[in-house]
């Protein structure tokens, strides 16, 4: 573990303006003449490597405990479901998992929590799980946060995996980090690489700081590591006709089970049409000025049947649903043609919808960072392209 | 009812850049905003207060300028804010970040409800919430979309599940995460801050903690490390299309004719 020193008798007036402006996140600041560091710092070394020399020190200390990582093998995958209703990204999860988990020759395993679960576990073993383990109990009926906890707190302790993939789904979003808590570890949400070391350490890529950057991380001196990935971002095997591996059935004390969560209801949502399942996505951004625009682009959207979806600024500004926002806070996107519309293209967005097949980008900013993800760049004036756009497909629909 | 709304002071931009050539972060201006999804949780706070009664404190973790954050909770309508800012705690990561505001919850009192927003705009991690739950050893329900009703000793909610809605009696004390939309969130008052002005903003540090141990604090504390930052790479294989928006539209459109897109 390492730690930032600051030298002060190198600290100059003026390397000071140098050092405080170079810190992306504000971290660096004047207290009557001492350079100090504030709660800000998220650790980047941008001072130690790029400020002047030997101002900013990086500090190694000795003092961190670190886990006996041989202790630690297999890579696990939570199975996300409700009520025995697989979710698709565990099979994409148990894809990845099989993947890294060849390379360090680990086993692939599948944890499973619920009720009457039994028939449905047997299926994972058809997508790479050499065991899914299961937890069938009636506490688990339905996802309340202490039972879901208590029992992967079990699987940990009694199968010590190295690392665990969750899906960024709204239950994976809430299990995974209160697991993590438990366990004092690591847990990096929404990766959209991952690798793993001959040290079985982690690599984890995701966007990072709000910005367009990317940033790898690992987790060194704990176990289990745990990430999460959102559906769509990774690939699913073919189901094989062989199912290898074996299904663990577990139990758990009942008292463990305990929760202060008493679930009144589960009910369908309002059939909605997803944006995630779409072939065909148009998506808009900040150059469409004024919202009766719109109407041009549910004209495109109708002939190519298309659903319409965009950025976060177009939601906030209300011209879209919440559930139509493409990108790190919205949903994930893997359709057969995406256009993109006056998007300038920020990590957040292309995070979501860079596993698209074709992207067809339009922006009159020929150095727009969209143009980086698209396939084919159309570099114009969205309000004279698009009206000519709805007219060739106008023409070549009716030929 | 005791009700402490967790907030944090992000970007105001996320027009944050690496220099391909010297590897710096690049910022367009230092302006910073208050997360734009923990205007829901203070206008969920103030909901329920209005309903039940009760007293509203907002607490956020940063450097001293974060105090902005604490004023714009006052001018909504919040009764107490808390900063919770100390060196020690610089590098921390979610997790120490996590159990940082938990122990300084600890320290603040006894709060019925705790209300997080659903994530921030910078780190987008979506674990601060479910995390100081785990620390705080109390039950939680994230992506809250509803409040239903409320009961002698529990909240009732409709959460957003990946394709259902549960709604849960959830038992006090306990953790919510709010969906964007829960409410809309009512703009800061003028006159609310002329009379906050000179509000106190407590301030909380490493001293005041139960835990000393430092180990659990900042970078110490945290189990992620950064091993680098890069600029995302792009596909070079692109082909663009410029000129006349004719032009480009035909070249564009022959394009999709002849992927068999349309």
């Amino acid at each position: 573990m390492s730690t930032l020193k600051v030298n002060q008798h190198l600290v100059t007036a003026e390397n000071m303006i140098t050092l405080i402006d170079i810190c992306p996140f504000n971290a660096l600041e004047d207290n009557g003449g001492k350079l100090e560091i504030n709660s800000g710092c998220k650790m980047c070394k941008i001072c130690v490597n790029k400020g002047p020399k030997g101002v900013m020190e990086l500090v190694e200390e000795s003092q961190v405990k670190t886990v006996d990582k041989s202790l630690w093998k297999g890579i696990a995958v939570y199975v996300d479901h409700v009520d025995g209703d697989i979710h698709p990204v565990t099979m994409e999860l148990l894809g990845k998992a099989r993947e890294l988990a060849d390379k360090v020759s680990f086993p692939v395993y599948a944890l499973f929590l619920g009720h009457d679960i039994k028939d449905k576990a047997k299926e994972l073993l058809h997508y790479g799980a050499d065991k899914v383990f299961v937890y069938d109990h009636k506490e688990l009926k339905d996802f309340r946060i202490e039972p879901y906890t208590a029992a992967f707190e079990k699987f940990i302790d009694e199968v010590k995996p190295s690392s665990i993939l969750v899906g960024a789904t709204t239950i994976g979003r809430s299990l995974a980090p209160r697991v993590a808590a438990r366990f004092r570890t690591g847990l990096t949400a929404d990766c959209t690489v991952l690798d793993i070391k001959e040290n079985t350490d982690l690599v984890q890529i995701r966007p990072a700081f709000g910005g367009n950057i990317m940033a790898q991380i690992k987790t060194p001196n704990t176990r289990p590591q745990l990430a999460t990935v959102r559906y769509k971002v990774m690939n699913a095997m073919t189901r094989s006709v062989h199912a290898g591996g074996e299904v663990v059935y577990c139990t758990i004390e009942e008292k463990k089970l305990a929760s202060r969560i008493e679930v009144l209801e589960v009910r369908e949502k309002a059939l909605e049409v997803s944006i995630s399942d779409a072939e065909t996505i148009i998506a808009v951004g900040r150059g469409v000025k004024s919202e009766k625009d719109m109407e041009m682009v549910r004209e495109l959207a109708l002939l190519l049947n298309a659903q319409i979806a965009g950025t976060r600024p177009l939601v906030e500004s209300g011209w879209l649903d919440a559930k139509r926002q493409v990108g790190l806070s919205g949903r994930t996107v893997k359709p057969k043609l995406m256009i993109t519309l006056g998007i300038s293209g920020s990590v957040q967005f292309a995070a979501g919808m860079n596993g698209s097949e074709y992207i067809f980008a339009v922006n009159n900013d020929e150095n727009a960072s969209i143009f980086n993800v698209a396939h084919y760049g159309i570099v114009g004036d969205l309000y004279e392209v698009l009206p000519e756009l709805i007219e060739k497909v106008k023409i070549a629909k009716g030929a | 009812m005791n009700i402490l709304v967790c907030i944090k002071q992000v970007p105001g931009s996320n027009k944050v850049e690496v220099d391909e050539k010297t590897g710096v972060l690049k910022r367009d201006g230092v302006d910073s905003k208050m997360n734009p999804y923990d205007l829901f949780a203070l206008e969920t706070a103030l909901r329920i207060k209005e309903a039940q009664g009760g007293s509203i404190t907002a607490v956020t973790m940063g450097p001293k300028q974060a105090e902005e954050v604490i004023r714009e909770a006052y001018m909504m309508g919040v009764d107490h804010g808390a900063l919770i800012s100390d060196r020690k705690f610089a590098g921390a990561d979610v997790l120490a970040t996590s159990y940082t505001i938990s122990q300084s919850v600890k320290k603040l009192g006894n709060f019925d409800l705790i209300l997080c927003g659903k994530q921030t705009t910078d780190g987008d991690t979506a674990q601060v919430g479910p995390e100081m739950a785990e620390y705080l050893d109390i039950p939680h329900v994230a992506n809250v979309t509803k409040i239903v009703e409320y009961r002698e000793d529990a909240i009732v909610v409709e959460m957003d599940m990946p394709n259902t809605i549960e709604v849960a009696a959830v038992k006090y004390p306990c953790l919510l995460t709010v969906e964007k939309d829960i409410f809309q969130p009512r703009l800061p008052s003028y006159k609310k801050k002329m009379d906050t002005k000179d509000r106190e903003i407590r301030v909380i540090t490493f001293n005041d903690f139960e835990d000393q141990d430092i180990m659990k604090y900042g970078l110490n504390g945290s189990p992620t490390q950064v091993e680098r930052i890069f600029p995302p790479t792009g596909n070079d294989k692109r082909e663009m299309f410029k000129g006349s928006s004719t032009q480009v539209v035909h070249n564009a459109s022959s394009k999709l004719i002849e992927l068999k897109l349309v």
